[in-house]
This record gives C-alpha cells, sequence and structure tokens, in this order.
C-alpha cells in the first residue's frame, strides 16, 4: 500500500520538522485528552469499586446499565454537552462552549462508564478472593473498596489507558462542543476530519500516523511500569 | 455539576483568559479554503481581538448563532441571511465578497453537459441521463444555490431524484471526496474546489453563469436578543471586513496565483 | 485491653444456618471457654467452615443466637477488634510485609502511633523480620501463612479462628504454623481451629468438638474424645472409615 507508506514518511517529517502548530495540536489533544481520563477516574473508579463490593437494590440494573453505556455514541454526547453548555442551554451563562473545557466534559461523560464499568469488573472479581479477609479484619465495604482500588492499582492502570484511547481517538463529541477552533480547540482528531474534508488525505493520514504513535508511545510506558511494579508487589 | 464545572473550568482556562475573543459562525467553504487564516492574523495584530471561526453549514451556522452562541454569522445564503435579520436574530446584512459556483464532473463526462455556461440546463442533462450526482444535503449555502438551480432547470428535485442523486449531508469537502471517489457530478464553491487536493478523474465542466453567482454577507447577531454578544469587538471585526484593510486581504488571497474570492463590500445591492 | 471486659466465653443458642434448601448448621448450643484450644474436627461438608464463620461473625445466623459473654455478637464492643482469623489460604494486599500488619492495626482500630511497633513485635514473634519490606505477596506458601498469623497477633485477639491453616502447607511449614499457634495459646489467647489432620487434633487439641451434619455429636476433651470416643461415629471417624 503506496499511500501507507508515503503517510508514515510524511508523519515523520512531520514530528521531525518539529512544527510548532503541529505540537500545539498535540499538545492540547493531550491536555484534554489526560484530563478527562483524570476526572473520569476520580468519578469512575470509586463508582465501580462502590458498584463491586455494595449490595443494594437494582444493582443489576445499575451494571447492565453501565456496561451499556460504554457504548454511548460520541456525537450523542457531543450533542448532550452541546444543548447544555449553549447560551439558550441551562449552563450557557458559564459561556463554556467552544472551549477546551466543554472538551473536557464531554470526553469525561464518555470515559466514566468505561472506566466504571471495567473497574467494577476487576474489584469484583478481587472482592471475591479478599471479602472474608478484609470483614474480618472488621473492615467496612466503604474502606474495602478503598482498599481493593489501591491494591489493584496495576491493573486498573489498564483501564485508564483503555478510557484514554477512547478519549483521544474519539472526533464526534470535541468536534461539536470544541467547534475545531484554530488554535484553540483544534485536536488530532478533528484535525484529521479537516484535513480528510479538504481532500488532503496524505496529510489526513499523516496525522492520525502521529495521534496513534502519542497512544502507542503512551501505553508503552504504562506497560513497562505495569511489568515491573508486578515484578516487585506479586 | 455547575460548581465542579466552574473549578475545572477556571483551573483550565487560566491560559485563555486573557484572551479577547469573538465567535463567528461561519461556513465550511470559507474555513476550509484557508481564507481565515489568510486574513485573520491581520486582523488580530491591528486589534488584539481574536477570531475564532467554527465553520458549519450556513444552516447550521444560522442555528448555531439562534442559539446564542455567536457573536457574527459569515455565510453565503442571500435568502436565509435576510430571512434571519427580518427575525431579529441579526442586526444588519452586510455583503462583504463573492466567488462562483462550479458545477464539477467527471472529465469523461457521461452525460455530455460539456463545456458550457448553462448550469440549468446541465442538471436538466444529468437528470436525463441518470448521472451520479452528489449532492451536499445539509442546508448549506452551497446546497440551498443547488436547490435553487434545479429549480430553475424546471426540475422537482424532491420529487425526481432516483439512485442517480446522492444525498450525503456532508460538508463540502466530504462530499467532494465522495464525488472523487464515485465519478460523480456535483455543485461546489470555487474556493473550496481550488483547495481541494482528492480530485481524481473530477474536473470543472461548468462556469461562468450568472445563476452561480455566489455572494457573501456578515451578519452581527441582535445583541437585544443575546445580551452576551460582543457587540463592540464583533462590530470592529464587520467594519475591517469592508473597510479597506479586510476588502485588500480577501482579494490578496491567492491559490496558485488564482484569486479565491473578490471583495464586493462598496457595491451596491450585492 | 485488660481493662476491658472479657468477651468470652462465646455462646452460640440453637444456631441454624440454611443456604438454599439444606440446612448446613442444623441446631448448635455450645459455649467455648477462655484458655483452652478447642479444635473441630468432623467429616467433609459437615459444616466445620461454616459453623467457624458463625462465631467470627462474617455469617449471620438464619435463626438462633451468637453472643459474646451474654452480649449479642451484633452488639459486641467493635473496637479495637479483639478476635481475629487466619484462613486455610492467607490472602495478603499488594504492600509489603509490615504494610499488610500495619493495615489490619488500622482497621482494628489501634491508635497510628503504635502501629509500627506492634507491627514489628509481630513479625519477630513469627521471625519474619528480614522480610518485613518484602512485598507480601511474593513471599511463599508457609511464610505468608506465618505473616497472616503474625497480622492476627498484632492485634492481641482474645479468640483466634483457624480455619486449617496448614492444609496447603508441608510438613516443615506445618511445624512452624503450630509453633506460632502454641506460642499465641501461650500469651493467653483463645485458639478455635478447625483441622483435617487428626494427628494435628491429637497434638493441639485441649478439647475437641465432633461436628456431624451440622451438630455437634461429641463434645470432650482431647484425651478422652480419641481414646473412648462416645458415639460411633466418631470412633467410625478416627478409624477412618467416615468420608474426610
Amino acid at each position: 500500500m503506496n499511500g501507507l507508506a508515503a503517510a508514515t514518511t510524511d508523519a515523520l517529517e512531520l514530528l521531525i520538522a518539529g512544527d510548532a502548530k503541529l505540537f500545539g495540536i498535540v499538545g492540547l489533544s493531550l491536555e484534554v485528552s489526560l484530563s478527562a481520563v483524570f476526572l473520569a477516574c476520580v468519578l469512575g473508579l470509586p463508582l465501580g469499586a462502590a458498584i463491586a463490593v455494595g449490595r443494594f437494590p437494582g444493582r443489576r440494573s445499575v451494571i447492565v446499565a453501565l456496561n451499556a453505556l460504554m457504548g454511548l455514541p460520541p456525537v450523542v454526547v457531543g450533542l448532550l454537552v452541546y444543548l447544555m453548555l449553549s447560551r439558550a442551554g441551562p449552563l450557557g451563562s458559564m459561556g463554556l462552549l467552544f472551549t477546551p473545557t466543554a472538551m473536557i466534559f464531554a470526553q469525561t461523560i464518555l470515559v466514566v462508564p468505561i472506566v466504571a464499568a471495567l473497574s467494577r469488573q476487576v474489584v469484583e472479581d478481587a472482592w471475591q478472593e479478599f471479602h472474608e479477609q478484609l470483614r474480618s479484619l472488621g473492615v467496612t465495604r466503604m474502606g474495602a473498596s478503598i482498599t481493593l482500588l489501591w491494591d489493584l492499582r496495576f491493573s486498573l492502570l489498564t483501564i485508564v489507558l483503555a478510557g484514554f484511547g477512547r478519549a483521544a481517538a474519539e472526533v464526534g463529541a470535541v468536534m461539536i462542543v470544541g467547534g475545531n477552533i484554530d488554535g484553540v480547540t483544534r485536536v488530532m482528531t478533528t484535525t484529521i476530519a479537516l484535513e480528510t474534508s479538504k481532500g488532503d488525505l496524505p496529510l489526513a493520514l499523516a496525522l492520525g500516523i502521529v495521534l496513534v504513535a502519542v497512544v502507542l508511545a503512551l501505553n508503552a510506558g504504562a506497560y513497562v511500569i505495569k511489568e515491573a511494579a508486578e515484578r516487585r508487589y506479586g | 455539576m455547575c460548581g465542579w464545572l466552574l473549578t475545572i473550568s477556571l483551573l483550565l482556562s487560566s491560559a485563555q483568559a486573557q484572551q479577547r475573543f469573538i465567535t463567528v459562525a461561519s461556513t465550511t467553504s470559507t474555513e476550509q479554503s484557508g481564507l481565515f487564516g489568510h486574513i485573520l492574523p491581520a486582523f488580530q495584530k491591528k486589534t488584539a481581538i481574536q477570531v475564532r471561526v467554527v465553520a458549519l453549514g450556513t444552516g447550521q451556522a444560522f442555528d448555531l448563532a439562534r442559539r446564542g452562541d455567536a457573536d457574527v454569522v459569515f455565510v453565503h445564503a442571500r435568502g436565509l441571511e435576510e430571512k434571519f435579520v427580518a427575525e431579529g436574530h441579526g442586526v444588519k446584512r452586510i455583503p462583504v465578497m463573492y466567488n462562483d459556483f462550479v458545477l464539477i464532473g467527471p472529465q469523461t463526462d457521461p452525460a455530455r453537459i460539456g463545456r458550457q455556461r448553462d448550469a440549468a440546463a446541465a442538471l436538466k442533462a444529468i437528470e436525463s441521463a441518470q448521472a451520479a450526482f452528489v449532492s451536499r444535503g445539509d442546508r448549506s449555502g452551497t446546497h440551498t444555490a443547488e436547490l435553487a438551480l434545479w429549480a430553475q432547470a424546471g426540475i422537482d428535485i424532491a420529487k425526481q431524484k432516483g439512485a442517480w442523486y446522492r444525498d450525503t449531508g456532508q460538508g463540502m469537502g466530504p462530499a467532494l471526496n465522495t464525488a472523487s471517489s464515485m465519478d460523480a457530478y456535483i455543485l461546489a464553491d470555487r474556493g473550496t474546489w481550488l483547495s481541494f487536493k482528492n480530485r481524481g478523474a473530477l474536473a470543472i465542466l461548468v462556469q461562468g453563469d450568472q445563476r452561480l453567482f455566489n455572494q457573501y454577507g456578515v451578519i452581527l447577531v441582535n445583541p437585544v436578543r443575546q445580551p452576551h454578544v460582543k457587540q463592540a469587538d464583533a462590530q470592529a471585526f464587520i467594519d475591517w471586513l469592508v473597510a479597506d484593510d479586510g476588502q485588500n486581504a480577501i482579494g490578496s488571497f491567492k491559490i496558485n496565483g488564482e484569486a479565491l474570492f473578490t471583495p464586493n463590500a462598496t457595491q451596491a445591492g450585492a | 485491653m485488660m481493662d476491658a471486659p472479657s468477651l468470652l466465653p462465646l455462646q452460640l443458642r440453637d444456631v441454624v444456618f440454611v443456604a438454599g434448601h439444606r440446612r448446613i448448621i442444623d441446631g448448635i448450643t455450645v459455649e467455648f471457654a477462655a484458655g483452652t484450644r478447642t479444635l473441630m474436627v468432623g467429616p467433609n461438608g459437615a459444616g466445620k467452615s461454616v459453623l467457624l464463620r458463625l462465631c467470627h461473625g462474617l455469617l449471620t445466623p438464619s435463626s438462633g443466637r451468637v453472643a459474646w459473654n451474654s452480649t449479642p455478637a451484633t452488639k459486641a464492643p467493635g473496637t479495637p477488634r479483639r478476635q481475629a482469623m487466619v484462613f486455610q489460604r492467607p490472602v495478603m494486599l499488594r504492600r509489603s510485609a509490615l504494610a499488610n500488619i500495619v493495615y489490619a492495626l488500622q482497621a482494628a482500630g489501634y491508635p497510628r502511633a503504635e502501629h509500627l511497633d506492634r507491627a514489628h513485635a509481630a513479625l519477630q514473634r513469627v521471625g519474619l523480620v528480614s522480610v518485613a519490606r518484602h512485598s507480601a505477596r511474593v513471599l511463599s506458601g508457609g511464610e505468608q501463612q506465618r505473616l497472616a498469623l503474625a497480622r492476627a497477633w498484632a492485634i492481641e485477639p482474645e479468640v483466634l479462628f483457624l480455619d486449617e491453616p496448614t492444609a496447603n502447607l508441608d510438613p516443615g511449614a506445618t511445624h512452624e504454623i503450630e509453633a506460632v499457634i502454641e506460642a499465641m495459646h501461650q500469651a493467653g489467647t483463645k485458639i478455635i481451629m478447625v483441622t483435617h489432620n487428626l494427628g494435628q487434633a491429637h497434638r493441639m487439641g485441649d478439647e475437641i468438638l465432633f461436628i456431624h451434619r451440622g451438630r455437634i455429636a461429641e463434645c470432650s476433651p482431647a484425651e478422652r474424645f480419641f481414646k473412648h470416643p462416645a458415639t460411633s461415629e466418631a470412633a467410625e471417624f478416627i478409624n477412618g472409615e467416615l468420608p474426610w
């Protein structure tokens, strides 16, 4: 496939040339998606752990709903957030539409179900192993969920990466709530969409390769940390 | 949730907080042709006002402005623009520049529309040959112009369209990509076409018809309806666009030596 | 701790535990007094482990009452925790051996200032000081079980429950575990332990509780139980004729 080879060369040239504009776009992508993943973890990990160790009516429905929400279409989230943040919407007065904050907000909504649903599964599996011991020590369910989150931190890293992958790869939500404004809300995926629109397919593909490279580098780093930690902590 | 949003926005917007800016709802044709990239730096340098362009179809751009999410609308669909002002959403429509639409198709020209000037006759030929035609189908200015052309050709496209007529619901670029990959006819604005790279076997077949004239206008969103509209800064942008500085900047935007837009703010009745 | 009223004796009255349609514990009334080592034996599925968990509070009886020194178990003073349990498979958190003990002390409600000293002392008692900083989950099975005992001992429980603590261990490790349990007993902790190993029951038991089909078939001093079992089931069990 000639196009791909050429695009890979272009991607390397883009990176080597150190184009400030490209780095600005990559930087904003990382800022938005990492912030969204951070917020999604702050909300999603405790939520997942609480559902894992909790016993309450409707628990199964909550799990099914959470699993289903993992497939939430980014465009729908984008639209909902747009309607909320639009001047005519309930939070319009905050003037957040077409800002990176709006993009973070939308991506957070996309990632929370992934983090919560997957961490629920991981914590629940561990809870099977730990719950008698923890209850024997007199630990409450609340305490147990915090303990397990910390104990499973290296397994949860994979979930965080899955969430980041989802955030960094989506274009539908950030396009709508960010507006793809040059220099303000233009990120990797919306740039790729724009270059595709302009018919500059090689540049779009090259940018796609840059995006994959960035995600790959983050994953590789996380993998090395996880491996080292698992050797050390068992 | 409001508080939470406010907190993260404060955390993150520190860099942008000082920036004076206005939001302009415009069309994909202006953004994707590269016009804004060419003219906006001069305005920002002069006034320190950043212009944030959200590029949409003309119809969506109006929707955005109606919801109060833009300070200025910069589009190309005169009828819709006048309606927008008449309904009180906009203060006044001011003409800025024009370019023209071109009828594009495969060089093999299966519908034999030839290299003629009559755009309506060409559409008629496409319809009778049932040759593949890609429509924006997204309520954009170009879509509006296309529908008007069908009507002038005496064809009720809503009723007479068949499998040959592809309603894509996409922006100019994606629609051109579609036309390029299926060797279809398409109506495009010249600016986007000139900066479009994935042409394949497509070429301009019909141009120069008076009916292909494409006028752009700019409108300040009514600050009475939308109190948060940055009236002074937005008006400064509009004034600059139609004054010599802006008009010269628009006229000097060229791709391969060809000017994409012709400034005509001073022309009466544009 | 000494001023607090004693937890013991632990009293069970007409305790029944039903899972599905099976009465796993079918009406048990018994009293565990301080000081002695009580070993529970019985064939597979007799209900020993369930009884142990009912005593420790991990399970709630379907009917009947569990009380600590006449106080219902649900109302017994919880802080600091004065009972502990060691399981067949030690469950350790992904942190150092020392940190695992500190975690238990914190959960039991000991003041923070005492954590490190108590944890070190506990490791000392089971001979694991040299691995204090090692991750608990990379220790050998025998070391992990000793660490589990240290974790239990650190909170100085009045009662220690053990559910077949040596079932997965080789004879050498089993011997070390038995020595630690003996030392805890000497230090005054009440031992209530389930075992499959009759030799172990013989070596360690002051009194034997023979459980059969969810009931106490026999409760007698170890010496008498092994020499002159009172019931035919116990005799069959000792002779290895009941399925273990």
